[in-house]
């Protein structure tokens, strides 16, 4: 069992998601070898020999200052091919989603794309990934050589395991690709991913208009910059919020420790992509709404009476 | 511009999953199927295109079983000139198989764009785009949100965590679609009525079974039963002390 576990940077630092996607590798219990492709050093990068790499090697090339995608899906298929791996692990992060088929393709082999479960049965990789939006669970024997695998963002929550994390730094040679990405618009500062966040408050129709929002975000505010504030079909689709922020069926699945619905009904494809969450609480005037089936703790009440007093009692906690 | 539009039918996003007897699949009983939503971006995405240069053909293209001509006959009432159905009963679980099947049925045309969906929301799949411009060896940008296109080359965008990628890209080219890329027409009455006479050719494929193989489809573990903490902003004091002592999310 040899992993190759294919780790994520922006701008030169370590993504925190390599650490998920090392922990994962690490349970496979074989060798580990981390991979980054990068324009040079990686600030962070030899931190995954905390969570077992043997070994973390940089893949350079100048087109590697940015997401370069066909550079890079060269470039690990390569190294993939050369290694003799029986596992390549990516995160389905943005980048992952990207990047995982691409190499899969030049593998000549399926992805098996967004696991939260992985292990070896009877030598075999078997990977549990969510379908229908998390509506059911597919388990599958993954017998293409190598087994390619990404894996669903905050479900591999990183374990010390502290290796030798030899590191290593190959220059590649790859074209400049056609593909090419110009700049990154950076979204306001501080902003999070609901996909990312640990913990996200979402809105729906019962907050009425699109500038009431403003209590989400200040509770949001209140939990120190580890909150996002997500969004369900129905405003997106009236426009209240970005598609970036959408959670369900059409939109993203998250698993954040903590998902707060506020004036959110709870249709199923709202559902669907919320309920892997660990802890969900639902905050809704009508106590018939079928969030309430799904929330581990349910408060009944007007959210514009109800958030605003919890946000003055997280302000305490981390006052 | 010619434009081809892998498209998948799948079932509705309200449909409450039932497990068939094979313990494997989705029971298909009463199960309303349906155009993959983000399908529709990449549909409308080609009408406008085609609108937009005034000529050309727009076509689509669909993996799945005898059911699924009605699926391209929704793109069809759209405004699509033609559809093909690669008809098989079964979809593999390896997406890579299904990529080589429509890049095999592609190759032949002159296309300037391709687009897919960024996903069906069945399978989750995420991965026939990529994989069938890998096999075509043209360049692809997956999950736009925007694009624009002035002659032989686009500049698209696509969502990254804390932010937005902007790509350029020089065609013919694969893209996904996200939601936002556009509004989705309705068809209309004319466009069902036309949509009956387009050409539709049926095609039988032979697909392997490929490198991933399904061993179970299981509903997702229960949520224990919540409880109502209480009401108001009274019952705050109380939920916060639960998250802290009882969940320890806090």
């Amino acid at each position: 069992m040899k992993a190759l576990a294919v780790l994520e940077q922006r701008d030169g630092a370590l993504r925190k998601i390599s650490y998920e996607i090392v922990t994962a590798a690490q349970r496979l219990g074989g060798t580990v070898e981390a991979v980054i492709c990068a324009a040079g050093p990686v600030q962070g990068a030899d931190q995954v020999a905390k969570f077992g790499a043997d070994t973390i090697v940089t893949l350079t090339s100048p087109t590697f200052a940015k997401y370069a995608p066909e550079g890079c899906a060269q470039a690990i298929a390569e190294r993939a091919k050369a290694g003799g791996y029986t596992v390549v692990l990516f995160a389905a992060s943005a980048t992952g989603k990207d990047l995982a088929p691409r190499v899969a393709a030049k593998l000549g082999v399926g992805l098996a794309a967004d696991c939260t479960e992985i292990a070896v049965e009877g030598g075999s990789i078997v990977a549990t990934r969510p379908v229908y939006a998390g509506k059911a669970l597919l388990k599958v024997k993954v017998s293409a050589k190598p087994a390619v695998l990404s894996l669903r963002p905050n479900i591999f929550t990183p374990v010390e395991r502290p290796k030798s994390g030899t590191t290593e730094t190959v220059a590649v040679s790859v074209p400049a690709g056609r593909v090419v990405v110009r700049e990154i618009k950076a979204a306001e500062a501080g902003a999070l991913d609901v996909a990312e966040a640990q913990i996200v408050i979402s809105g729906g129709r019962g907050l009425k208009e699109p500038a009431n929002f403003k209590v989400l975000e200040e509770l949001a505010l209140a939990f120190g910059g580890q909150a996002a504030v997500g969004a369900s079909r129905a405003v997106v689709d009236a426009g209240w919020r970005a598609h970036a922020d959408q959670v369900g069926q059409t939109g993203k699945t998250v698993s954040p420790t903590l998902y707060i619905a506020v004036g959110i009904s709870g249709a199923i494809q709202h559902l669907a992509g919320m309920r892997t969450s660990k802890v969900i609480v639902a905050i809704n005037k009508d106590k018939d709404a079928p969030i309430f089936k799904v929330a581990d703790y349910g408060v009944v009440g007007d959210l514009f009476e109800v958030v605003p007093k919890l946000t003055e009692e997280i302000k305490k906690l981390h006052g | 511009m010619n434009i081809a539009v892998c498209i998948k039918r799948v079932p509705d996003s309200e449909t409450r999953v039932k497990i068939a007897s094979d313990g494997k699949s989705l029971d298909e009983a009463g199960v309303k199927f349906v155009l993959n939503p983000y399908d529709e971006f990449a549909v409308e995405e080609a009408l406008q295109r085609k609108e937009k240069a005034g000529s050309g053909e727009v076509a689509v293209f669909c993996v799945g079983p005898a059911a699924a001509q009605e699926t391209i006959r929704t793109a069809l009432a759209m405004g699509a000139d033609r559809g093909v159905l690669l008809q098989s009963d079964r979809i593999p679980a390896d997406g890579y198989i299904t990529a080589q099947a429509l890049a095999a049925e592609l190759k032949a045309g002159s296309w300037d764009l391709i687009l897919f969906g960024k996903m069906a929301i069945d399978d989750y799949n995420q991965q026939v785009g990529p994989m069938v411009a890998e096999l075509l060896g043209l360049p692809c940008v997956t999950a736009a949100a925007h694009l624009e296109i002035d002659g032989p080359k686009g500049v698209a965008e696509r969502e990254i965590e804390g932010g937005v990628e902007v790509v350029e890209f020089p065609l013919p080219a694969v893209l996904t679609a996200d939601k936002g890329l556009n509004e989705p027409r309705y068809p209309a009455l004319k466009g069902i009525m036309a949509a009956k006479k387009k050409p539709l050719e049926v095609k039988p494929v032979q697909l392997g079974a490929g490198g991933i193989e399904v061993l179970a489809l299981t509903p997702p573990p229960q949520r224990k039963e919540g409880k109502i903490v209480g009401e108001g902003p009274g019952a705050v004091p109380e939920l916060v002390r639960l998250l802290r002592e009882e969940a320890k999310v806090l």
